[in-house]
C-alpha cells in the first residue's frame, strides 16, 4: 500500500514536468503543423543556461526566469530564420530541419559545456517522511510550480487577447489573417512560448538528475509519445496523457525495474495508434 | 474605392479569372451575379490575396493591394464573409467577435458599443455569446460571420452568398442587415445567386460568366428588363 502511494506521488511529479515539456510541443504542432525534433534540445540548452545563471547569481529563480527568456529569444530566432521559410512545404522538410537544429544544439552544448554532468542545486532543501522513504520537498515544489505555469498558460490561452489570436490561428489560419491577426508573428510567438516552456522544464528537472548535453533526446521522445497519445495539437489531452503515462510507468516500476517500466509508455503509444489514432483524450475527432 | 482592373487569377494550374474589371464606390452596394463556378468567389479571394493573381491590378482607395500582406487588409478596411462562413468552431461566439475587436485603438467603451450594436441586430448572438461557434445553426453561423466582419468597422464588406442554404426567415434577416450596413455607409460587394435579393439590395450589378464580367447595369435597369438575367442565369 505505501508503495502505491509513493509511486503515485512520484508519477504525478514526473507527469507534471512531462506535461510542461509536451504542452510546448503540442502547441507548436497544433498551430504550425511542425514536428519539432529540437524540442528536447531546447530543454537541455535551457537547463545549461539555467545552470550558468545559477553559477553567476546563486539564485535558482533568476536561473529559471533567465533560461526561459534566453531560450524564448533563441526559439523566436530559429523560427524566423529556419522554419518560417519552410511554411507550406512538405512536413518532411520541417522534420529534417528541426532534426538538424537538434544536432547543432547538442554539439554546441558539448563544445561550450563539455561532456560532464552539471548539477543544478535545488532551491528548496529538506525532506519529509513518507513511510520508509525520505521524500524531497523539492519534487513537490516542482510539481506545484509546473502546475502553476500550466495554469498560467491555460488562462493566457483562454482569456488573453493573444491567447485568442493563437487559438483562432490554430483553427483557421486563413480566416484569422482575414480578421487582421498577424499570423506570421503569432507563429513566432508560439514557437518562443513553446521554447520557453521547454527551457523552464529543463531548469525544473535539472536538480533531479543533473544536466547533460544528451538529456534532450529522451525528453523529445517521451514528449512525442504523450502528444500522440493525448491527441496531436490538443493541449488538455497532452497534460492528461503526461500524468496518465507517468503514473502507469510509476506503477510498473513496482513490478519491474524502472528502466524496464519505460516500455509501458511505448505500449500505450502503440495501442493508441492502433485503436484511437486521434488520441486517447479527444472526446470527438474534429 | 475598390477597383479591379483586368484581373487574371489561377487556382493551381487552372485559369479561373480572365480580365475581371469591377468597381465599388464608397458606401455603395454592388451585386455580383452568376451561375455556380463562374468565378464570383474567386474574385473575392483574389481581392483577399488568397487566389493567385497572375495579371491585372487591384487597388483600394488608390493603394495597390499587391504588396499588402493578407493580415493587412482588415486594417485597410476590407472585411470578408466567406461562403463557408469559417466560424472559429471551438471559440465561443464572443471570442469569435473578439478576433475583430482586439485591435489597436479600440477603447473598452468603443468595444462595448460595437458589441451592443451587433447584439441589437442579432439578439440570438448575445444569448449564445458563451457557446462554441461550432454549435450554432447554419443561419446563426452566418449571422456570426457577418457580425464578426462588422467588428472590424470595415469600409467595405465582401459578402459571399450570405443566404445560401438559409430558410426564408433568415434570408429576410440577412437582407435587413445588408440594408442597415448600407445606411451606415459601409460598401458591400455582394456575391449572390438569389436574384431578387441582389436586385433589391444593390445599386449596380455585374453579371459574370466563364471567369469574366459579361454585363454591367444598374439594378433598376435589370429590374425593369430581366432579359439579361434570363440569358446569363437562366431564371
Amino acid at each position: 500500500m505505501d508503495q502505491i502511494i509513493i509511486q503515485t506521488l512520484h508519477g504525478l511529479v514526473n507527469g507534471m514536468v512531462l506535461a510542461m515539456v509536451a504542452s510546448g510541443l503540442t502547441l507548436i504542432f497544433g498551430i504550425m503543423d511542425i514536428v519539432n525534433f529540437a524540442h528536447g534540445d531546447l530543454l537541455m540548452l535551457g537547463a545549461f543556461v539555467g545552470a550558468t545563471v545559477l553559477g553567476m547569481t546563486g539564485s535558482y529563480w533568476l536561473a529559471l526566469l533567465g533560461a526561459a527568456i534566453v531560450i524564448a529569444i533563441l526559439g523566436a530566432l530559429l523560427q524566423v530564420t529556419t522554419l518560417r521559410p519552410l511554411i507550406g512545404r512538405d512536413p518532411l522538410t520541417t522534420i529534417l530541419a528541426t532534426f538538424g537544429i537538434s544536432l547543432v544544439i547538442q554539439k554546441y552544448a558539448l563544445w561550450q559545456w563539455g561532456p560532464s554532468v552539471r548539477q543544478i542545486s535545488e532551491p528548496v532543501r529538506g525532506d519529509f517522511n513518507l513511510f520508509h522513504l525520505q521524500y524531497p520537498w523539492y519534487r513537490i515544489v516542482t510539481a506545484v510550480l509546473a502546475g502553476l505555469i500550466l495554469t498560467g498558460l491555460w488562462l493566457f490561452l483562454k482569456y488573453g487577447k493573444y491567447g485568442i489570436w493563437i487559438r483562432a490561428t490554430t483553427q483557421d489560419r486563413v480566416m484569422a489573417q482575414a480578421m487582421g491577426i498577424p499570423v506570421p508573428l503569432v507563429y513566432t510567438a508560439v514557437f518562443a512560448i513553446g521554447s520557453a516552456m521547454a527551457a523552464a522544464s529543463g531548469v525544473l528537472f535539472g536538480p533531479f538528475a543533473g544536466v547533460t548535453q544528451t538529456m534532450g533526446f529522451d525528453f523529445t521522445v517521451r514528449a512525442f509519445v504523450v502528444v500522440v497519445v493525448g491527441g496531436l495539437g490538443n493541449l488538455g489531452g497532452s497534460i492528461l496523457a503526461s500524468i496518465f503515462i507517468s503514473l502507469l510507468e510509476s506503477y510498473a516500476a513496482i513490478l519491474v525495474s524502472p528502466a524496464q517500466a519505460v516500455i509501458v509508455s511505448f505500449v500505450v503509444l502503440v495501442l493508441t495508434m492502433l485503436f484511437r489514432p486521434t488520441g486517447l483524450f479527444v472526446p470527438t475527432p474534429r | 474605392m475598390l477597383i479591379l482592373e483586368n484581373v487574371d487569377a489561377h487556382y493551381g494550374k487552372s485559369h479561373v479569372l480572365h480580365g475581371v474589371s469591377i468597381e465599388v464606390r464608397a458606401g455603395e452596394v454592388v451585386g455580383l451575379l452568376g451561375r455556380n463556378g463562374v468565378g464570383k468567389t474567386t474574385t473575392l479571394k483574389a481581392i483577399m490575396g488568397m487566389a493567385r493573381r497572375t495579371g491585372g491590378r487591384i487597388t483600394f482607395e488608390g493603394r495597390d493591394l499587391e504588396g499588402v500582406p493578407p493580415h493587412g487588409l482588415a486594417g485597410l478596411g476590407i472585411a470578408w464573409v466567406p461562403e463557408e462562413r469559417r466560424i472559429f468552431r471551438l471559440l465561443t461566439v464572443l471570442e469569435n467577435l473578439r478576433t475583430g475587436l482586439d485591435r489597436p485603438g479600440v477603447t473598452p467603451a468603443h468595444r462595448d458599443a460595437l458589441l451592443d450594436k451587433v447584439y441589437a441586430y442579432f439578439p440570438i448572438l448575445k444569448e449564445r455569446r458563451n457557446q462554441a461557434g461550432g454549435t450554432l445553426s447554419g443561419g446563426e453561423q452566418q449571422m456570426l460571420a457577418i457580425a464578426r466582419a462588422m467588428m472590424l468597422e470595415p469600409k467595405i464588406i465582401l459578402l459571399d452568398e450570405p443566404t445560401e442554404g438559409l430558410m426564408p426567415r433568415m434570408v429576410a434577416q440577412i437582407q435587413e442587415i445588408v440594408h442597415a450596413l448600407h445606411r451606415d455607409g459601409v460598401a458591400i460587394l455582394l456575391v449572390e445567386q438569389n436574384v431578387p435579393l441582389t436586385l433589391d439590395a444593390a445599386g449596380r450589378v455585374y453579371i459574370m460568366e466563364k471567369g469574366t464580367v459579361r454585363h454591367h447595369a444598374s439594378a433598376a435597369e435589370l429590374r425593369a428588363d430581366q432579359r439579361v438575367i434570363h440569358e446569363y442565369l437562366g431564371v
